[in-house]
């Protein structure tokens, strides 16, 4: 960056002006295609859909497209299958995070020192990302079910279902199908992540600790936490927005059913714009994730803001 | 002491493999219930491998449906979205990485934004859009539409791949007359070559696992794409599961080929992806 500004100094004024307002224009030139792509097909779909939110539209209606006003969040409040979904999405993805990361940070430790095999085991236990997640979603479909998969046999041998039943018909338990195929397919992540920035962490520190006496536990709690502290804040903030839209393991595995259980506010938009074909709520339903995902954000920023302060 | 670390090390090794076979179980049974034969899924149940291993259920798959057309279609559409998007990614990924400009803290702003916000909402709108301009039911539409959503991320990534090459290069290069662009494509591209296989490969995973854009846009069977086959098929021949299954294994290869390429260098050099998954 400082080269290009020391160039444009040197020869600024021993360079024709065409050639001046070439170099000025270079970095747009660069930028401009990818640009271009992500403002008609991003931000020009994003502004249509917030003023789908307040038209009446409806794909197979060709009358439809008229100004509602606000009519649609009027039916939203009064939508119980919405709120469910709210609350299902909650469920989903603080279950999700959670255990992702904490099996992820376990997994991390337990790769972060050599030990013969470890790139060869490091593979395998890294291979579920790579999975495409509507193949996790029905892989795990089919273990859930009785007639071809293992799991309902297991729990009932080991006593903790009644009989070798399809969780993910149960209404109680549904939400767990794709949760647990969720943290198989999430906990790489995390580990990947957590484990690069754990071999950031500069070794010394452990053998200087360890002379001073500290113990395993104890080096765990004031070296290595600290330094991973804001990978994990990170990773975690992140992720957290990412998996509560992370619709496709629910639509593969359940559709949203038994009766809405597995409902949630990104598969409740698609499924009412891809099975209702009313793309006018789902744009209201969509607003007002919008909403909530910016509330969330704005919370983080402030809470980041109050803890630098009190320090 | 010394049963002390005996013990940690047994422990140790006992949890990786816990770990591995976690991670490694679903993909067995994948294929185990695609090489059993259909007269034995329901009789042998839950045994780890079946008495009589065949391949009949691949030879339908390939030979009898429509899965080698959703397969040549992924193909098409997750390699032109890879080679689009990496070429799209390194020109703006180079102008993050060397210059400073009026507006860069914009694009930065509005790339990150768009990694952020949910995509199911452009589901509807995107549909009114392409559906006039005949790019419904396309393979075209498709790239077009999973270019613009991979542009982003792999923009940041091609920029910390720039960043990691010294400028010295560049400028001795336009010292001896070489316009700019002319020393980003003859010098500092060819030193990109592994982060640019590395963006091909992750854009093209992507690209093949989506979902929900393409059951929306695509309709027809001709132009279904192997997710979309899939469901389809899933959702018509319910019963055929040593069939669903070979298809599902046949969905597998392309991602766990790139998977071996890029593994080596998850850890290492992937912190920049830690934006997405």
């Amino acid at each position: 960056m400082d080269y290009a500004a020391r160039q444009h100094g040197l020869s600024a004024s021993r360079r024709p002006l065409m050639k001046r307002i070439a170099d000025a224009s270079a970095p747009y030139l660069y930028s401009a295609p990818a640009l271009i792509l992500i403002v008609t097909v991003m931000l020009v779909p994003l502004v249509l859909g917030v003023s789908y939110a307040f038209r009446d539209v409806q794909l197979l209606n060709p009358f439809s497209g008229a100004f509602i006003g606000l009519d649609h969040f009027r039916a939203l409040s009064q939508d119980q299958a919405f709120f469910r979904s709210l609350r299902n999405t909650l469920w989903w993805t603080g279950a999700s995070v959670l255990l992702q990361f904490a099996f992820g940070l376990i997994l991390a430790l337990l790769l972060d020192k050599p030990f013969r095999g470890r790139a060869i085991a490091q593979a395998l236990v890294f291979l579920p990302w790579a999975v495409p997640s509507f193949l996790a979603g029905l892989n795990w479909a089919w273990l859930f079910n009785p007639v071809v998969g293992p799991l309902p046999h297991w729990l009932y041998a080991l006593g903790i279902m009644s009989q070798p039943a399809n969780i993910l018909s149960d209404p109680q338990l549904a939400m767990w199908g794709p949760i647990v195929a969720n943290i198989w397919w999430g906990i790489p992540f995390f580990a990947i992540t957590l484990l690069a920035a754990l071999q950031a962490i500069p070794r010394d520190l452990y053998e200087a600790a360890s002379i001073d006496g500290a113990g395993a536990f104890q080096r765990f709690l004031s070296i290595t936490l600290p330094f991973l502290a804001p990978t994990i804040a990170i990773t975690i903030l992140l992720r957290t927005v990412w998996i509560s839209n992370f619709a496709d393991l629910i639509i593969v595995m359940t559709n949203g059913g038994p009766a809405d259980r597995t409902q949630i506010v990104a598969s409740y938009i698609f499924t009412q714009a891809f099975k209702r074909l009313d793309f006018g709520y789902a744009s209201a339903i969509a607003l007002v994730l919008l909403a909530l995902l910016l509330a969330y954000s704005l919370l983080i920023v402030i809470l980041r803001q109050w803890l630098l302060s009190k320090d | 002491m010394r049963a002390k670390s005996v013990f940690l090390t047994v422990a140790h090794r006992l949890a990786i493999l816990a770990y591995i076979a976690f991670a490694l179980f679903p993909l067995f049974w994948l294929l185990k219930v695609a090489v059993t034969p259909n007269d034995l899924l329901y009789s042998e149940g839950i045994r780890l491998w079946p008495s009589r291993a065949s391949l009949e259920h691949f030879d339908f798959v390939l030979r009898h449906s429509a899965f080698p057309v959703f397969f040549r279609n992924s193909l098409i559409v997750s390699g032109s979205t890879a080679v689009v998007v990496t070429i799209l990614a390194s020109l703006s990924g180079y102008a993050l990485s060397r210059f400073r400009f009026r507006g860069k803290y914009w694009l930065v702003t509005l790339m990150l934004l768009t990694q952020m916000f949910p995509l199911v909402m452009l589901v509807a709108p995107i549909f009114k859009i392409l559906s006039p301009l005949g790019l419904t039911n396309s393979l075209t539409g498709l790239v077009i539409v999973y270019s613009a959503f991979n542009v982003p991320f792999a923009t940041f990534l091609m920029q910390s791949f720039f960043d990691g090459i010294p400028k010295d290069l560049e400028e001795a290069a336009m010292i001896d007359g070489a316009t700019q662009f002319v020393a980003f494509r003859q010098i500092i591209l060819p030193l990109t070559l592994p982060g640019i296989a590395a963006t091909l490969g992750f854009v093209f995973t992507a690209a093949w696992s989506e979902l929900l854009f393409s059951l929306m846009l695509i309709s027809g069977n001709d132009q279904a794409t192997f997710p979309v086959g899939l469901l389809s098929f899933v959702s018509k021949f319910s019963v055929d599961f040593g069939q669903m299954m070979a298809a599902g294994v046949l969905a597998l290869i392309p991602a766990c080929l790139f998977f071996l390429l890029i593994q080596r260098y998850l850890v290492q050099g992937l912190t920049a992806g830690a934006v997405k998954g």
